[in-house]
């Protein structure tokens, strides 16, 4: 059988540290912020009664959404036995523990009692999917650890397989669940539709996918032999795939609310009339995160593997103005309540599109929650053997016999 | 001299008369009043607010101010985050366009969407239909304002310094209306807007216990047809509107 080496990043100590140094600022930084916000109260943020969740939210979100996706190679590996991406497979869990953690720790700091954070993991409420999601998050990061150890113990190793297949289905039902807080608020008009799970679904593969390739490329710039064109290939290949169900279930979703003409409004509002929302729609969702990807990665050149790069790089553009656009605008659009009457004056500002202009302190959280992931990943590839030293096995080994 | 001629018997019987009018007198008077704060919430008893948009006045916010006063809702004259329990809207009828005022405020659902999301059950719906935040136990999530389709909950943005003790609220938690809870526990059936209402000589907000039909949101429903806003959703408010 072929045999997996896996060594730690070799890096320099100094660059290192400068990069440890750098990563650490932004995660000062975030942490400051989060504590500004929290003395002062969140007045300070941009976020308000009307706009209740805000950038901390995006943030969030986009990484949970993306743990559940970079983990994409790991299930290939052990799920449906892909052998190309079993020496990535570690790798992959890693990062999906690490992007997982910072995620929640961006949601939990943007609590208006994050010191009550015992509370929500001792008192459930088993009817709210956020409850059953504490369970879902925290039973992913316990769940990824096992499959970590499992597929870089060797006494261990042949379980990997049923662990690997128990977490492909634990994520999956994760960001099911992601979706679902949005898809189980029946009060407004731009969710309360079960698409929205299947879509969430789609978008965690895709974005995880691409954030998995890119983070790769950067550590390949330190150490070579991790990426071989096959690799990079199968990701490109599988990036279109998933590119073309993004845009699928964003059609799905939105010709449907189309249809539900309680929906209508927010449709036209969202597709048309919605300003400063309607072109981060159009342009950063759509235009920018899927269809200049699927261009550049069709197009006759498109194994050249800049190509790649800067899809990936605009498919992480696109993925930001995605989730914006589902939590931002979803709350700009004011609440139905009176069916009959429309509302001329109100002290609450019933009757106007919200208008949300975030603070730097929540950009300062949500950087700081980014930096959190790459850190984690930075020190556990530096101090781990989660780097697999070559990627091609069977390729020597052939070699070794013709020898 | 008069005291040197008391009896002791006088003395005991004088005693005991003053010992009684001060001590045990007014603890049966106010029993006889309030509800024992210590009896348990019960679903024999259903409250519920019927609002009369007829009634309203244009430009009157009597209700509005009193709840302010009863639950120490003092602004930061930050209209964005300020937290508002009750709020006044004007309405324009799409067909008629008629103009209409009524207050909007928490509807009290027998089926909450807020209760339903909350992730510690912070937002909770008592046995007597009144649909509450604990504030102890909110951690600040606002999901339940995500949820609420008639945007009654407010987040407490900044320091609060003068709370009162009827009606605690805090920095990071959710607060919407709560019928007036603290009054409805020691024995009152009405609430401050309500009172406010009727002191103004409007009578369009009518609270009461549905178990009891001669109480007054009884009769008001009785005398006028009523409806739930939102009706689609079947939550089955306790708040209902005649009028519209």
């Amino acid at each position: 059988m072929d045999k997996i080496i896996f060594q730690r990043l070799k890096i320099e100590a100094p660059l290192f540290w400068k990069l440890f140094l750098g990563l650490g600022f932004f995660i000062l930084v975030g942490y400051l912020c989060a504590h500004y916000m929290e003395t002062e109260g969140h007045y300070v943020t941009g976020m308000n009664n009307q706009i209740v969740w805000g950038m901390p939210h995006v943030f969030a979100v986009l990484l949970i959404v993306i743990a559940s996706g970079v983990l994409n190679v790991a299930s290939m590996s052990s799920v449906f036995n892909f052998k190309l991406f079993k020496p990535l497979a570690p790798l992959s869990a890693l990062m999906a523990v690490a992007f997982l953690i910072s995620g929640l720790v961006v949601l939990v700091l943007d609590l208006g009692r994050p010191d009550r954070l015992i509370v929500a993991m001792t008192t459930y409420n088993f009817k709210s999917i956020f409850a059953w999601n504490i369970f879902l998050y925290s039973g992913f990061a316990a769940i990824l650890v096992v499959y970590l150890w499992f597929m870089l113990d060797r006494t261990v190793s042949n379980y990997s397989k049923p662990v690997g297949v128990f977490a492909f289905l634990w994520r999956i039902i994760l960001t099911t669940g992601t979706g679902s807080i949005f898809g189980f608020l029946i009060a407004r008009d731009a969710y309360g539709t079960a698409i929205l799970a299947p879509l969430f679904i789609i978008m965690s593969l895709l974005y995880g996918t691409v954030i998995y390739f890119l983070l790769l490329k950067v550590i390949n710039y330190f150490q070579d032999t991790l990426m071989t064109d096959e690799v990079k290939d199968n990701l490109r290949k599988i990036t279109i795939f998933f590119l073309f169900a993004n845009l699928y279930f964003l059609a799905l979703y939105h010709i449907t609310n189309l249809y539900i003409s309680k929906h209508y409004d927010y449709e036209v509002f969202i597709l048309t009339a919605g300003g400063i929302y309607t072109i981060i729609f159009w342009i950063g969702q759509v235009l920018i995160g899927l269809l200049l990807p699927l261009y550049l990665l069709l197009n006759k050149n498109s194994n050249n593997e800049s190509n790649f790069m800067i899809s990936s790089l605009l498919v992480v553009f696109g993925s930001f103005a995605a989730i914006y656009v589902i939590i931002i605008s979803g709350q700009a659009f004011p609440l139905n309540i009176f069916n009959d009457y429309i509302i001329v004056e109100s002290s609450f500002y019933d009757n106007v599109i919200h208008n949300y202009t975030p603070s730097l302190y929540e950009i300062g959280l949500g950087i700081g929650g980014v930096a959190l992931s790459l850190i984690i990943i930075l020190i556990a590839i530096r101090n781990l053997d989660f780097l697999p030293s070559v990627i091609q096995i069977r390729k020597p080994l052939v070699d070794e016999k013709s020898d | 001299m008069n005291k040197n001629n008391l009896t002791r018997r006088d003395f005991l019987i004088k005693s005991a008369s003053l010992m009684t009018v001060v001590y045990i007198i007014p603890d049966l008077v106010s029993k006889t009043e309030a509800k024992p704060l210590d009896e348990k919430v019960s679903s024999k008893t259903k409250w519920a607010m019927n609002i009369d948009v007829d009634k309203c006045t244009k430009g009157c916010t009597a209700c509005v101010e009193a709840c302010i006063e009863e639950n120490g809702l003092y602004g930061m004259d930050r209209p964005e985050t300020d937290s508002q329990w009750i709020r006044k809207l004007t309405l324009k009828d799409i067909k008629t366009e008629k103009i209409v005022e009524l207050p909007m405020l928490c509807q009290h659902c027998e089926n909450p969407p807020c209760c339903d999301v909350c992730p510690t059950g912070a937002s909770f719906r008592r046995e007597d239909g009144i649909v509450m935040v604990n504030q102890h136990t909110c951690i600040g999530c606002r999901y339940c304002m995500m949820a609420c389709p008639f945007k009654a909950r407010s987040f407490v943005h900044e320091n609060l310094t003068e709370q009162l003790t009827s009606a605690p609220r805090g920095k990071g938690c959710v607060e919407s209306c709560n019928f007036c809870a603290n009054r409805i526990d020691h024995g009152s059936d009405m609430t401050a807007c309500e009172e406010a209402c009727q002191k103004e000589g409007h009578k369009a907000i009518t609270f009461g216990d549905l178990s009891n039909p001669k109480s007054r949101v009884n009769e008001s429903l009785a005398s006028k047809p009523s409806r739930r806003l939102r009706s689609d959703l079947k939550l089955k408010q306790r708040v209902t509107y005649s009028g519209i």
